[in-house]
C-alpha cells in the first residue's frame, strides 16, 4: 500500500514534468467543448425542425455529460497504454520486478493516476461549460458521481490491458488514438447517435465509449440507460482478467 | 559453511533457441564471484534464471537456500539486483528513485543513510537522464542495496563506460565486497574479471567450460612464460648459452630480437645468464599470460 502511494505520487510528478503530454490530455477536451458549442450552441432542437437530436436537449446540455466520458477516455486510452508500454521498452518494468514491486502496485498507480487526472480534466470541462454556456448540471449529483467513477475504473482497466499487449510505446500510441478517435465519431460524443446510419449505429454499440456516455446521461439528464450498465461492467471485467492474462514485465 | 548460491546442470531453452546448456557453479559467502563469457554465451540468462526472473527448464538451483523461481517473491527480498539493459523513468529524481524503492522493500529502510553511504547526496535532485553512465551505475548499486542483502547480481555494469568511470564503478563493487556482501558480476571484459572476482566461472557456448581464481585459470592454460630482450648479433654471436638457463624450452632470434620461452622464474634465470656472459639489455622483460589469452584458448573457436 505503502509502495502504491509512493509509485502514484511519483508518477503524478513524472506527468507535470511532460508538459506537452499534460496540455494535450487536458486542454484537449475543453478545446472541443468551445469548438462544438460555438457551432451547435445550446437550442434544443424540435420535431418541426425535421429531425429529433441530442435526446431532445440542448447539444450542449447533451454533450458535457459525454464529454465527461470522453475525458476519462482520452486519459486511460491515451496516456495510460503509452505509459506502460514505454517503461516496459525501456526496461523499467523489468528492474521494478526485480526488485520485487508487485503487478498489483504497477496498476494500481496507473488507476490511481488516471483517477486524478480524470477528475482534473472534469472540472476544467464543467468550469469552461459554465462560464460560456448555459448548461444543465446533473439531475442526480451522486449519481453522476458514482457514473464517474465507474467509468473511469472501467476505462483505466480497458487503458492497461492496451498497454500490457502493446509491445512498443509508439504501438500502444498508434492503437490508443485510433481507437479514440473512433469511438469519439461513433459512441456519442461526435456527431448525435440520431444521424448515424444503421451500420454507424450498430457499430457504436461495440464502442465502450457509447456505454459510457448511456451511463452518464442517466444521473445527468435522467435517460433511460438500457442495457450500459451490464455491458460496460462486462468489458471492465474482461480488459482486468486479459491484463492479468498478458502484462509482462518485459 | 554452506554455499551463498548453488547451481548445477541449468538449462533453459526457448521453442527453437537454447540459451543455456548446461550450467553449474556455487559461489561462497563473501567473494566477488565472476561469470565471464563472450556475449550470446548465456551469462544474463544464467543470472535472470538464478534472480526468479526466468523458470530454467533443467537442473537445480538454491540461491540463500531457496528454490529461485518457486520461492521469487521471498528470494528477491533477500536479494539486490542491478540488470542489464534497464532503466528509470528520465524525469525521475535520485531522491523520488531511492524514496521509491525503499518503500517497495521491508519496512524501516533508511534511504538517507543509503544515498549518503554511496555518495549520491549532491546529485539527490538531479533527474536520472540527466545523469552520466557512471553516475547512473552508482544510482543503481545504491538501489541494490537498500535492503542490505546479503547477495547482489551485477550485470555489465561497466558496458559503454569510459574508462575513468570503469575504474569507479569497479572500486564501488570493491567496497559493495568489502561491507560483507556476496557479489555475483556478469561480464564479458577480461580485464574487469580478473581485477574484481576472486573466483569466476568462464561460459562459452552456453555451458560452464571451467571454473578457478584468475590466477588459476591463467596457470592452468597458460603456455607459460616470454622473455624477450634486443640484442645485437655483433654484440653476442652465440647465444647457445641460454639454452642451458634452467626452465628454457625455446630461445628463438629474429634479427637484434630474442625470445626465450619456458616456464618457471625464467625471467631471473635470464637474467643471471646473460650478466654472466657480459651482457646487460636494457629492455628485458617478460611476459605472462594474461585472463585474455586463457579467454581466448577456452573459448577459442566456440566463443
Amino acid at each position: 500500500m505503502r509502495s502504491l502511494l509512493r509509485l502514484s505520487w511519483v508518477e503524478i510528478k513524472l506527468f507535470v514534468r511532460d508538459p506537452m503530454t499534460a496540455l494535450f490530455s487536458l486542454a484537449l477536451p475543453v478545446i472541443i467543448l468551445l469548438v462544438l458549442g460555438g457551432v451547435f450552441g445550446n437550442e434544443p432542437s424540435s420535431a418541426e425542425d425535421g429531425m429529433l437530436v441530442y435526446a431532445g436537449v440542448g447539444p450542449m446540455t447533451y454533450y458535457v455529460p459525454a464529454y465527461v466520458a470522453l475525458v476519462v477516455l482520452s486519459v486511460s486510452l491515451i496516456s495510460i497504454p503509452v505509459h506502460i508500454a514505454g517503461n516496459r521498452e525501456r526496461g523499467v518494468l523489468k528492474r521494478y520486478h526485480a526488485s520485487g514491486v508487485s503487478v498489483w502496485t504497477v496498476a494500481g498507480a496507473q488507476v490511481v493516476v488516471s483517477f486524478v487526472l480524470s477528475t482534473i480534466s472534469s472540472v476544467l470541462l464543467l468550469v469552461a461549460a459554465e462560464l460560456v454556456y448555459d448548461f444543465s448540471w446533473p439531475d442526480s449529483v451522486p449519481g453522476a458521481l458514482g457514473a464517474f467513477v465507474v467509468i473511469a475504473l472501467g476505462f483505466a482497466a480497458f487503458g492497461i490491458f492496451l498497454g500490457s499487449v502493446s509491445p512498443t510505446a509508439r504501438s500502444a500510441q498508434a492503437v490508443g488514438l485510433l481507437a479514440w478517435f473512433i469511438m469519439m465519431m461513433l459512441g456519442g460524443a461526435g456527431p448525435p447517435r440520431e444521424v448515424l446510419t444503421s451500420e454507424m449505429q450498430a457499430m457504436s454499440d461495440f464502442t465502450p465509449l457509447w456505454h459510457a456516455v448511456r451511463i452518464m446521461h442517466q444521473p445527468w439528464l435522467g435517460l433511460d440507460p438500457g442495457n450500459a450498465w451490464w455491458i460496460f461492467g462486462g468489458i471492465a471485467l474482461v480488459s482486468v482478467v486479459l491484463a492479468w492474462r498478458f502484462f509482462r514485465w518485459e | 559453511m554452506p554455499h551463498v548460491l548453488e547451481v548445477e546442470h541449468l538449462a533453459k531453452r526457448y521453442r527453437n533457441f537454447t540459451a543455456v546448456e548446461d550450467v553449474s557453479f556455487s559461489v561462497e559467502e563473501g567473494e566477488i564471484f565472476g561469470i565471464l563469457g563472450p556475449n550470446g554465451a548465456g551469462k544474463t540468462t544464467t543470472v535472470e534464471c538464478l534472480q526468479g526472473l526466468r523458470q530454467a527448464d533443467g537442473g537445480q538451483a538454491r540461491v540463500l537456500g531457496l528454490d529461485p523461481w518457486r520461492e521469487q517473491d521471498k528470494l528477491r527480498r533477500q536479494i539486490g539486483s542491478q540488470l542489464q539493459e534497464s532503466a528509470l523513468p528520465d524525469r525521475l529524481k535520485v531522491w523520488e528513485a531511492l524514496s521509491f524503492f525503499a518503500s517497495v522493500r521491508a519496512e524501516g529502510v533508511d534511504w538517507h543513510t543509503v544515498m549518503e553511504d554511496w555518495g549520491l547526496t549532491e546529485k539527490r535532485n538531479a533527474s536520472f537522464g540527466s545523469l552520466s553512465g557512471g553516475q547512473q551505475q552508482r544510482l543503481f548499486i545504491a538501489l541494490a542495496v537498500l535492503n542490505a542483502p546479503r547477495l547482489v547480481f551485477l550485470d555489465e555494469m561497466t558496458t559503454g563506460l569510459d574508462p575513468m568511470a570503469r575504474r569507479v564503478v569497479w572500486d564501488l563493487v570493491r567496497k559493495l565486497r568489502d561491507g560483507g556482501t556476496t557479489v555475483v558480476l556478469v561480464t564479458h571484459f577480461m580485464d574487469e574479471a580478473e581485477t574484481l572476482c576472486d573466483r569466476l566461472a568462464v561460459i562459452a557456448d552456453k555451458r560452464v567450460v571451467d571454473i578457478g581464481t584468475p590466477s588459476e585459470l591463467i596457470d592452468r592454460y597458460s603456455d607459460g612464460v616470454e622473455v624477450t630482450f634486443t640484442l645485437a648479433e655483433e654484440t653476442a654471436p652465440d647465444l647457445a648459452f641460454l639454452d642451458s638457463v634452467p626452465g628454457t624450452a625455446q630461445a628463438t632470434r629474429t634479427g637484434p630480437r630474442i625470445t626465450v620461452t619456458g616456464e618457471g622464474p625464467l625471467l631471473a634465470h635470464v637474467g643471471a645468464a646473460l650478466v654472466a656472459h657480459g651482457h646487460a639489455p636494457t629492455d628485458l622483460q617478460v611476459r605472462r599470460a594474461s585472463l585474455e589469452d586463457v579467454f581466448l584458448q577456452i573459448t577459442g573457436g566456440r566463443a
